[in-house]
């Protein structure tokens, strides 16, 4: 069996608006679990279980939430950052829809064990149902007495609020995330102070992405030893794998990590749809590498992933067949970057504008081989000088084709040269 | 519902404010906010009419000028667009009639592209009036809006 359903164990089994469908599936045992042990006890459970942020960037989960529980400074959030933009992902939609108490669940036992006291949840405001679900979840768990004061009968207040985005990718950055839930419009701040030290409100605040709070139940369930025995090394538990594009079966696949990208493809998604040939595919989403056919043998890691000097754990397989041109491809992964960019650092804000049009000349043969060299340097540019996340990754998909795909750009320009010589 | 039912749902804070705006916007028929209102609303949630308007041109979602009725949102990103999302453009313009970013005439549909609506795995995708649409062809998409012109004049 190539998936390992652990997380998703409920999808699909369960009615996920009924709280009742839940507890039967021992929802919400694991709080009551969790509830009667150390608070230390918890964050040594999830630093042994070795888990990483889930939302891409990859940050050990036990580092973060041994920052807020130091803090002493009241109130402390907590964020459960929903905002998944990234085009290629949707499995937290998925989860959010599937088994929303799970995640809430998760949350709960998070703010636990780091004296959190007010929770949040910024969903995408495309995500109309996810919102409706996540709300409902919400007022469930506070009939049932999870949430709100005095939660399972002990020394323990928190709850949790919906909050909607309004159509911007950035904010799924967390400190764009922080400035948006102040009523701001979505620009990262200078780092450090980080979120556990000066957050929301300047308060102290954890912020993890939906898989990552998903996780935790399951590893109070069998502990951090067991879960680290998951996955490899370097990526420890399962990987919840958006895939989609040109293949038979697009979908949301839990498997362990270490698991070949092109097992997800052809086990799991059946293959090229229509029998045509695979071109390439994007890890990640739209900031990350593009890859060709024979490097699809490589596994889903983090620190295979780091090689490509982009952090790309969202989990995304988008898979592209060969009628389409890769310079296509690339001009409307760079337009939504440009159109998403918040246009606080220059790197980014001009940056993406001039690698739309250095593209456009691949496009319309009209490029030559200082073209090829302004691509490169300008890509290098933005990757090390931008302000967030955002910037730093945006030229991964460019950095990665001028490497696995050098031949197309070469063949372009001379295609241009030869245009060039006939017009003359 | 008018402007200052809606407001007093909300605390006066600042961080209510785009809170305020989603729900207002989706409100009102013409899915847009005035500057009058943006005035009114600086005032609610206690800071100034720059700073409402600096969220609302940040967020695609919101717009200081009048839209239609439904707005259509169809996903121009590389899941969709492999998946032949062009095709979906390009029927949605000759059944409305109009360019992405314009409105029909009547004022019943705006067409706008959207950033990945997160339906991946169901694509091409479009989100009308708080709705996804998925798994769409150009047969699908004249049935949709043929639905939404009847509910019009029903």
């Amino acid at each position: 069996m190539l998936e390992m359903k652990k997380i998703t164990r409920r999808c699909g089994k369960i009615n996920p608006l009924s709280i009742e469908d839940f507890m039967a599936t021992d929802g919400y045992e694991m709080l009551k679990k969790a509830i009667k042990m150390d608070k230390i006890a918890i964050i040594e459970e999830v630093e042994k279980s070795y888990l990483r942020g889930r939302g891409g960037a990859g940050f050990p989960v036990a580092i973060k939430m041994k920052g807020l529980a130091k803090e002493i400074a009241t109130p402390k959030y907590m964020i459960c950052n929903a905002d998944e933009g990234e085009p290629g992902n949707f499995k937290d939609r998925y989860l959010m829809e599937n088994d929303p108490h799970q995640i809430i669940e998760g949350m709960i036992i998070v703010a636990y064990a780091t004296q959190a006291n007010q929770g949040y949840i910024y969903i995408r405001g495309e995500y109309d149902n996810a919102i409706n679900i996540m709300k409902w979840t919400i007022e469930q768990a506070r009939k049932n007495h999870f949430l709100g004061k005095n939660i399972l009968g002990c020394d323990f207040d928190f709850d949790i609020e919906v909050r909607s985005g309004a159509g911007s990718y950035v904010c799924g950055e967390e400190f764009a995330l922080i400035e948006s839930l102040e009523g701001k419009p979505g620009r990262t701040r200078v780092k450090p102070p980080f979120p556990t030290q000066k957050g929301l409100f300047n308060q102290p605040t954890l912020i993890n992405n939906v898989e990552t709070f998903a996780n935790i139940p399951f590893i109070v369930d069998i502990g951090g030893q067991a879960y680290a025995k998951i996955g490899t090394p370097s990526s420890t538990g399962t990987k919840l794998i958006s895939l989609s594009g040109n293949v038979k079966h697009k979908g949301v696949y839990e498997v362990p990590f270490g698991t070949p990208i092109i097992d997800v493809i052809n086990k799991l998604g059946g293959g090229i749809a229509n029998n045509r040939k695979l071109k390439m595919v994007q890890l990640g989403g739209a900031c990350g590498p593009i890859i060709p056919e024979y490097m699809l043998d490589m596994v889903i890691d983090y620190e295979r992933f780091e090689e490509f000097e982009s952090k790309t754990g969202a989990g995304a397989i988008i898979v592209i067949d060969n009628r389409f041109d890769m310079f296509d491809i690339l001009l409307r992964i760079v337009e939504f970057f440009a159109h998403e960019s918040c246009g606080k650092c220059t790197p980014c804000r001009e940056g993406h504008i001039q690698l739309a049009n250095l593209i456009k000349k691949f496009i319309n043969c009209e490029a030559t081989i200082k073209d090829l060299i302004s691509l490169e340097s300008l890509a290098r540019v933005m990757h090390q000088t931008s302000l967030c996340g955002l910037g730093q990754s945006s030229p991964t998909s460019i950095i990665a084709t001028l490497r696995y795909f050098r031949d197309e750009y070469l063949d372009r320009i001379e295609s241009s040269d030869m245009i060039k010589g006939e017009g003359k | 519902m008018v402007l200052h039912e809606i407001l007093k749902q909300y605390p006066r804070t600042e961080d209510s404010l785009i809170e305020i705006l989603l729900a207002y916007q989706a409100e009102k028929k013409d899915h847009f906010i005035s500057n009058e209102e943006i005035a009114e609303i600086a005032q609610y949630v206690q800071t100034t009419e720059s700073k409402v308007c600096s969220v609302l041109s940040f967020y695609t979602f919101f717009s200081n000028k009048p839209r239609g009725r439904y707005i259509i949102y169809v996903c121009k990103d590389v899941p969709c667009y492999v998946n032949e999302s062009a095709n979906i453009v390009r029927t949605l313009e000759r059944l409305l009639g109009i360019k992405v970013g314009e409105t029909t005439p009547n004022k019943m549909f705006t067409l706008e592209y959207a950033s990945c609506l997160g339906y991946c795995n169901q694509a091409p995708a479009m989100r009308i009036d708080g709705k996804t649409y998925t798994d769409l062809n150009p047969d699908k998409v004249k049935a949709i809006i043929s639905e939404y012109r009847g509910k019009q004049n029903a």
